[in-house]
């Protein structure tokens, strides 16, 4: 089982270090507002359904840029202005996963949302950011095809 | 008139304007209430003066399946301050879904006296209107709660199998592909909490949302709310209606169009939902 991308595991420790639930929610905040939507070289509107997440109802898309070296750089798009969860799962992934081994970002589990954002989700929300993780991971294991 | 009342609503009072919110900012006889799905959106910025509802952590009882007890609305209703006679104006994301669901848990302990905003915390953004992220404390208050009433509108299974036995209407709120099973059947698709998907045997399926004006988040007019539920559901206005979804919160968003806005009597919001249904052992499901 290849371990978790290691920008990844020092986000999640980053995070684990502020139990704080007010404090924490400020810091994805504050990760959410440095949001960059997919460069128009990469993807304009309207956005292809295929990439689109599935269960995200705040309407998250997501692009794979291949690199020289074979691995990838991942890009959002947030189409629901409302959506500051989803573009603060976005800067995460893009951030922790782009560059990194791709079965390893193949292999990230799905309720890593539950190491960011904590256990208090709403099943609706829960579903959406680990549709981002699962969109992400599906697009490394088609990479390594 | 006001635009709301010419909307032909059997009670428009249980609707306010953005307008009319503005200019109760600082009337101590109202709280805002904003209760959203996303637990990042009230402290990013809300509404002067509203107190945030969180429906995982002020709702629900933290260790059954259940919503929280007497004693613990009567906190909840002390620690924002409220009194029977304040006028509590409920508004959130996605076009006030969960301010319906907190509002149909206040209906569960009696409480008459909310509102919800039309249009939502979005159309409130859209305008241009203030928001801070000053977290408001209001003194608390002395409010005695009553025993949360189960009977008037919550379902619970058997009375759900009841319901279809006897051919009452249902109307499932989710989407096409919930109510058809194909979601559950997906590839890469996130497990939706159910071990078998379909619907219940003879619900219509009219998704929540199509309740709402897409361009603004408000409500439909009566006369476009009929024509859904009366004319493509076949349900009639004095029939006992039950709703569903997947836990019980998208389908509180039709109870309160059914009961509020169009007046019908019996409505009740069957919170088990599919969760619930598409789980249980030798329930009858229909694809």
């Amino acid at each position: 089982m290849p371990e978790i991308p290691e920008k990844l595991a020092n986000t999640l420790d980053a995070l684990s270090m502020v139990p704080d639930r007010n404090e924490r929610i400020q810091l994805l905040i504050d990760i959410a507002g440095k949001f960059q939507e997919v460069p128009p070289q990469v993807a304009a509107r309207p956005f292809p359904e295929e990439n689109r997440v599935p269960a995200c109802e705040s309407e998250a898309f997501v692009w794979a840029e291949r690199r020289p070296d074979g691995r990838l750089d991942y890009h959002f798009a947030v189409e629901n202005p409302q959506g500051i969860s989803a573009k603060a799962m976005a800067v995460i992934l893009k951030d922790s996963l782009s560059g990194q081994p791709l079965d390893q970002v193949a292999a990230v589990p799905q309720d890593v949302v539950y190491q960011v954002f904590g256990k208090e989700l709403s099943m609706g929300k829960s579903m959406g950011l680990m549709g981002m993780v699962g969109m992400v991971s599906t697009l490394a294991k088609r990479a390594q095809a | 008139m006001s635009e709301i009342d010419s909307r032909g609503y059997s009670r428009p009072d249980a609707l306010v304007s953005t307008d009319w919110v503005a200019e109760h900012l600082n009337d101590p006889a109202v709280r805002l209430v904003e209760s959203n799905e996303d637990p990042l959106l009230y402290p990013s910025g809300h509404i002067p003066g509203a107190v945030e509802v969180d429906w995982t952590r002020d709702l629900n009882d933290p260790l059954r399946r259940d919503y929280l007890g007497r004693e613990g609305f009567q906190n909840l209703m002390r620690r924002i301050g409220v009194t029977p006679d304040t006028t509590i104006v409920l508004y959130g994301d996605k076009n006030n879904w969960w301010a319906t669901y907190a509002l149909w848990v206040f209906r569960l302990f009696g409480h008459e006296n909310a509102k919800i905003m039309d249009g939502g915390r979005i159309k409130w953004a859209k305008e241009g209107r203030p928001l801070t992220t000053d977290v408001p404390t209001w003194p608390a208050s002395e409010y005695q709660a009553r025993e949360r009433d189960d009977k008037k509108i919550r379902a619970f299974r058997d009375e759900v199998l009841k319901h279809l036995e006897q051919r009452r209407p249902l109307i499932d709120v989710r989407s096409p592909d919930e109510y058809t099973g194909k979601k559950l059947h997906m590839p890469e698709y996130p497990n939706e909490g159910a071990l078998r998907g379909g619907h219940i045997p003879g619900a219509a399926n009219i998704p929540w949302a199509r309740a709402i004006n897409p361009d603004d988040g408000t409500f439909k007019t009566a006369e476009e709310l009929r024509a859904l539920y009366e004319g493509e559901a076949r349900v009639k206005a004095d029939d006992d209606v039950i709703v569903y979804c997947r836990i019980g919160e998208r389908s509180s968003h039709t109870w309160f169009v059914l009961t509020h806005l169009l007046g019908y009597p019996k409505v009740r919001n069957y919170d088990g939902s599919w969760t619930e249904w598409g789980n249980l052992v030798g329930v009858p499901i229909e694809r």
